[in-house]
């Protein structure tokens, strides 16, 4: 048996079988990162052996395993918070930090029986439509070398496709799990604001924050999300969804089902390779009973704009605390207290997180707040509205995650605000606290994956995730595997 | 409206230090950004009550029960200038 | 020119929960440092803020009882400043929709009575405390204190003395002390005040440029500084300089305020409505609970005492000084003392009592079936009023049983008259020369022939008849 061509799913259950061991299954993973990573810089932190020691442990339970995902190896984005196991969010700043606790979804994930390889690289803070802002340097894409795996969620997405793991756990604040699989062929979720605890995750934007898997399909998120989503009393904004277990809900009927392709989704501005695989996707959903309606969704256009402003509002305040006097790195020079702070902050940040944490500042400050912030805040009640709209109109809507493929590394970053567009289809989502998921639905003339974007109203992900779960009974572009990535 | 005076302050207000180079880039980059962010007067928001939280959920409160208290060392292991009790800065206190 | 001083206060209140706003580390007083910390309150990366419930009916019953607006639809909001007593570098607390808003409080001072309006009164987290070590010349920060519950109470600019200003204190500690949500004390600084002034020339105009003036650890300390402040600013006008904007710190060594160091950005926190905690919405339901749930105020029982009871301004005011004495002194009168002597024993023996241990009435063993018991024995006449206080000595620290200790240690009033009038007539055999004495006219001697008998009958006569059945025997 070739356990890379597994789902994550058929690998548990082939453990449960006691035809693959847990060790087994660990094993191979460490291979693939082993003969892997060097290119691909998807993870930060590699933890072999405590994954070993893990699997061992594991196995003697593995027979009687409640759990679909019971002794299956995958990791975790290096900003969710891991006791005893160094958490960076890719940044400098962090050093070596190893928080005392960790987080509810990696608790959660252990509960489930999930064998952690290490934690995955990728934008500094989650800052990042391309993965290439972190300390640690670019992570690079499985399917061309030369080209970005998207972002923030970079290393995530990079590591599923490559094989490094059967499936991963990243943050999505704007894009950041949904844009990196669409542009990996991987299938990830962003489920409903609060659908999954976001305690230990450490925040870029309260607000918009949400926790996710990348998977190799939509059975694998279903079941990861199973493990995942919850109340925690640990976190005010976390939901109980009333979810039951989506796994059982994944029958692919959908027939009936209403499916919105908002038109200013598809305009200007969008490649247009990109475009047909996802009204030919919009094709196959039909084909198995889905009615497409085409409806209007006038504000896109405000969803950018507003999305960072508050997302930068919310950072610049939620990384005041990377100070150099609680934990982290401290520069190693300074000249007071102020100084302290400053030298720290000024040498352990990266350009693109200093942006932001600027323009938040600005947003915030005396005499700009009702123009920027406050005015935001209303766009994003209007979106929110908009959105309502559309679920009266339609079940779930269907747009493109991103306007292209994956473009060149170093290409991105030279230009922050057209970086920041190449967002608009993934961030009204997140202004409005839905859910949504990123399926392959083809590949360009360059080889390089397509994803198409689902998007569902709150706690609609049974509906979303059975929808893509249809789609991937008719097409096969989820289970193709970039074969070593094209060296250049 | 973005100007090296102003970026100077938002500097200041964020604990960050630009060299000079550096100062004109993020000038202009971010002059650039909230220009393109003015895009939103073209929204017509009178009246909306801006939206703070995307949820209606509400009162969310934890009784008042004690639970243990972690571990000092534990709090104090990653601290980069501490001892066994305290965290540490250069004065602080006037 | 004469000058007004005009005075308005920001008071922090520490709130008497068991845990902190957001965590559940515990509030109490003390500790190593950073012992009663845990991941959120030190502000590690990730952690989340989860609201107190009993922060938040605090908050409202303080709310209620200054007879604020209660804002129905409240939320919090983030404060953004760095500094290392703020491990987030934000404060929780509320700019955008305080908790409540609006309220009233009645002072009474020498000059006659007037209302203190509440600006408004909102719940935030306490900062933790940093301690200069001047061998190592580095500062030690301990967040033990980081996510104490507080209420800050802001009052509109009308004071105009420091006499109004501590009376309003005192309503407030008693106020908050009552509803059972703060101890108010100072000296631990669970109730800390800063003072924000300016002066203009008597008969009203445009407020002139006011200093807020902290570090206030006492209401000693509070009124010098009103009038030290209060005459710098008079003084930098008389020299045609300007008053600064700026807060100023209180040095009680040297009597005087000073300018702090201004922060850099103390003007522009950056405030915005706190994502992680959703807002609070309170129906008419939880607000009427709370209002119905409202304990009487001193105030009131005062003017109830006065009515019912009859006591004089003098005993209200001490009984009703603290909760626990009034509730004792309650005790006493439900089961049937009567009112003025047990205010009596309250403002005598009870106080003095409790000062001569270093105790706060709240820590009394003492319950008032016990002193009740003993009150009325008195009455009965079965013991002596001098006999009672050992009695109550003896008692007080026990809780201890009036009746066993009077049986065990013999001290039953003497009320047999045959006893009292031998023993009068051995003392008068005794001491022949008083006798004569106050044969002679003077009364004095015999207070000390009293004095005798009492002492043959261990104290246990009353004074009275003995003093009796010596003027008889007397002729």
């Amino acid at each position: 048996m070739e356990l890379r061509e597994l789902t994550a799913l058929e690998l548990g259950a082939a453990i449960k079988r006691g035809e693959v061991s847990v060790k087994e299954a660990a094993r191979a993973a460490l291979d693939a990162i082993a003969a892997r990573d060097g290119a691909l810089n998807a993870f930060i932190t590699v933890t072999g052996e405590r994954a070993l020691e893990r699997a061992d442990k594991l196995q003697p339970g593995a027979r009687d395993a409640q759990s679909p995902l019971y002794g299956v190896p995958m990791a975790l984005k290096d900003n969710i918070c891991t006791k005893g196991v160094r958490t960076t969010c890719a940044s400098k700043i962090l050093g070596e930090f190893a928080p005392p606790y960790s987080a509810a979804a990696a608790d959660a994930l252990e509960g489930a029986g999930a064998v952690s390889l290490g934690k995955l690289n990728m934008d500094e803070f989650a800052m990042g439509s391309t993965s290439e802002t972190s300390f640690y340097g670019p992570v690079r894409n499985p399917w061309d070398l030369s080209r970005v795996p998207g972002g923030s969620s970079g290393g995530a997405a990079a590591a599923v496709a490559a094989g490094m793991g059967w499936y991963a756990v990243g943050s999505d604040t704007g894009g950041s799990i949904r844009q990196p699989a669409a542009h990996c062929g991987v299938t990830g979720m962003k489920p409903t604001y609060g659908a999954v605890s976001r305690y230990g995750l450490i925040a870029y934007a309260s607000s918009l924050d949400q926790i996710g898997p990348l998977c190799r399909d939509a059975a694998d998120c279903a079941a990861v999300l199973d493990a995942l989503m919850g109340r925690d009393p640990r976190d005010a904004t976390s939901l109980d969804g009333g979810y039951g277990r989506l796994l059982e809900g994944l029958t692919g009927d959908i027939r009936g089902m209403r499916v919105g392709l908002p038109a200013e989704c598809f305009g200007e501005g969008l490649d247009g390779e990109v475009r047909a695989a996802v009204l030919r996707a919009a094709g196959v959903l039909k084909g198995r009973g889905a009615q497409v309606v085409e409806l209007s969704f006038p504000v896109l256009e405000y969803a950018v704009p507003a999305y960072y402003i508050i997302a930068a509002a919310e950072a610049s305040s939620n990384l005041s605390r990377f100070d150099g006097v609680k934990y982290g790195w401290r520069a190693e020079r300074y000249d007071g207290l102020t100084d302290l702070y400053r030298k720290t902050r000024t040498q352990g940040f990266g350009a693109e997180v200093k942006r932001r944490i600027l323009l938040g500042a600005f947003v915030l400050s005396a005499g700009y707040y009702d123009a920027y912030y406050k005015k935001a805040l209303q766009v994003k009640a209007v979106i929110k509205g908009a959105f309502d709209e559309a679920f009266r109109q339609c079940d779930l809507l269907l747009a493109p995650v991103a306007p292209t493929t994956a473009p060149r590394l170093g290409g991105s970053l030279s230009d922050p605000l057209k970086m920041y567009l190449s967002d608009i289809y993934t961030v009204p989502v997140n202004l409005a606290g839905l859910p949504a998921l990123s399926m392959p639905c083809g590949f360009d003339g360059k080889g390089l994956p397509i994803g198409g974007q689902l998007i569902g109203p709150h706690f609609g992900e049974g509906r979303l995730l059975n929808a893509a779960h249809a789609f991937q009974m008719d097409t096969d572009y989820h289970k193709r595997a970039p074969e070593g990535g094209n060296l250049v | 409206m973005i100007d090296v005076k102003l970026v100077d302050y938002l500097a200041g207000l964020s604990r960050l230090e630009l060299r000079e180079g550096e100062k004109q880039a993020m000038t202009a980059g971010l002059e650039q950004i909230v220009a393109y962010m003015d895009v939103l007067n073209k929204l017509d928001t009178a009246g909306v009550e801006p939206m703070s939280h995307v949820f209606p959920v509400k009162n969310v409160l934890r009784e008042d029960e004690a639970a243990p208290s972690q571990d000092r060392g534990e709090l104090l292991a990653g601290s980069p200038a501490g001892d066994t009790e305290a965290f540490l800065v250069p004065q602080a206190v006037e | 020119m004469t000058w007004e001083t005009v005075i308005g206060l920001e008071t922090h209140v520490e709130l008497a929960t068991r845990t902190k706003i957001f965590c559940s580390c515990t509030t109490e007083f003390g500790g190593e440092p950073n012992t009663r910390c845990c991941p959120v309150c030190t502000g590690m990366p990730g952690t989340l803020p989860v609201l107190n419930k009993r922060v938040l009916e605090f908050a409202v019953k303080a709310g209620l009882a200054l007879n604020c607006e209660i804002t129905r639809y409240s939320r919090f909001d983030r404060k953004n400043y760095f500094y290392p007593d703020l491990p987030k570098a934000y404060q929780i607390s509320q700019l955008y929709l305080p908790i409540a808003r609006e309220g009233t409080v009645s002072i009474r001072t020498q000059a006659g009575d007037k209302t203190i309006r509440i600006h408004e009164l909102h719940m935030e987290e306490d900062a933790g405390k940093l301690v200069h070590d001047p061998w190592t010349g580095q500062t030690r920060c301990d967040y033990n204190r980081c996510g104490v519950p507080l209420i800050e109470i802001v009052t509109e600019p009308d004071f105009r003395t420091a006499d109004e200003v501590i009376a309003y204190l005192e309503k407030l500690k008693e106020t908050l002390q009552y509803l059972g949500v703060s101890d108010c004390k100072m000296q631990e600084g669970s109730l800390r005040c800063d003072v924000n002034l300016s002066v203009r020339p008597l008969g009203g105009g445009a407020l002139g440029t006011r200093t807020e003036t902290k570090n206030l650890n006492s209401f000693k300390a509070i009124a010098r500084a009103i009038d030290y402040e209060a005459r710098r600013q008079v003084e930098l006008i008389g020299e045609g300089k300007r008053v600064v904007q700026e807060t100023r710190r209180w040095d009680e060594n040297k009597d005087a305020t000073y300018a702090m160091r201004s922060k850099e950005d103390a003007q522009d926190y950056r405030y915005f409505p706190e994502p992680d905690i959703p807002p609070i919405e309170l129906s008419q339901d939880y607000l009427d609970g709370l209002r119905g749930a409202q304990p009487e105020l001193a105030e009131a029982k005062r003017e109830r005492y006065r009515a019912h009871y009859g006591l004089p301004e003098y005993d209200c005011r001490m009984i009703t000084s603290d909760k626990a004495l009034a509730a004792f002194f309650e005790g006493l009168v439900a089961l049937g003392a009567p009112p003025k002597q047990s205010a009596n024993w309250i403002m005598g023996e009870v106080l003095g009592a409790l000062s001569a241990r270093g105790m706060e009435p709240k820590d009394m063993r003492l319950t008032p079936p016990t002193l009740a018991r003993l009150i009325e024995r008195v009455g009965a006449g079965t013991v002596n009023r001098n006999t009672a206080v050992k009695v109550f000595e003896a008692v007080f620290d026990a809780d201890g049983d009036v009746d066993a200790y009077v049986r065990e240690h013999g001290l039953e009033q003497v009320n047999d008259n045959s006893l009292v009038r031998d023993a009068a007539a051995r003392a008068l055999e005794a001491n022949p020369q008083s006798a004569a004495d106050y044969k002679g006219g003077k009364e004095k001697a015999l207070g000390f022939l009293v004095g005798q008998v009492m002492r043959e009958l261990k104290g246990r006569a009353d004074p009275q008849a003995v003093n009796a059945a010596l003027r008889e025997l007397l002729g």
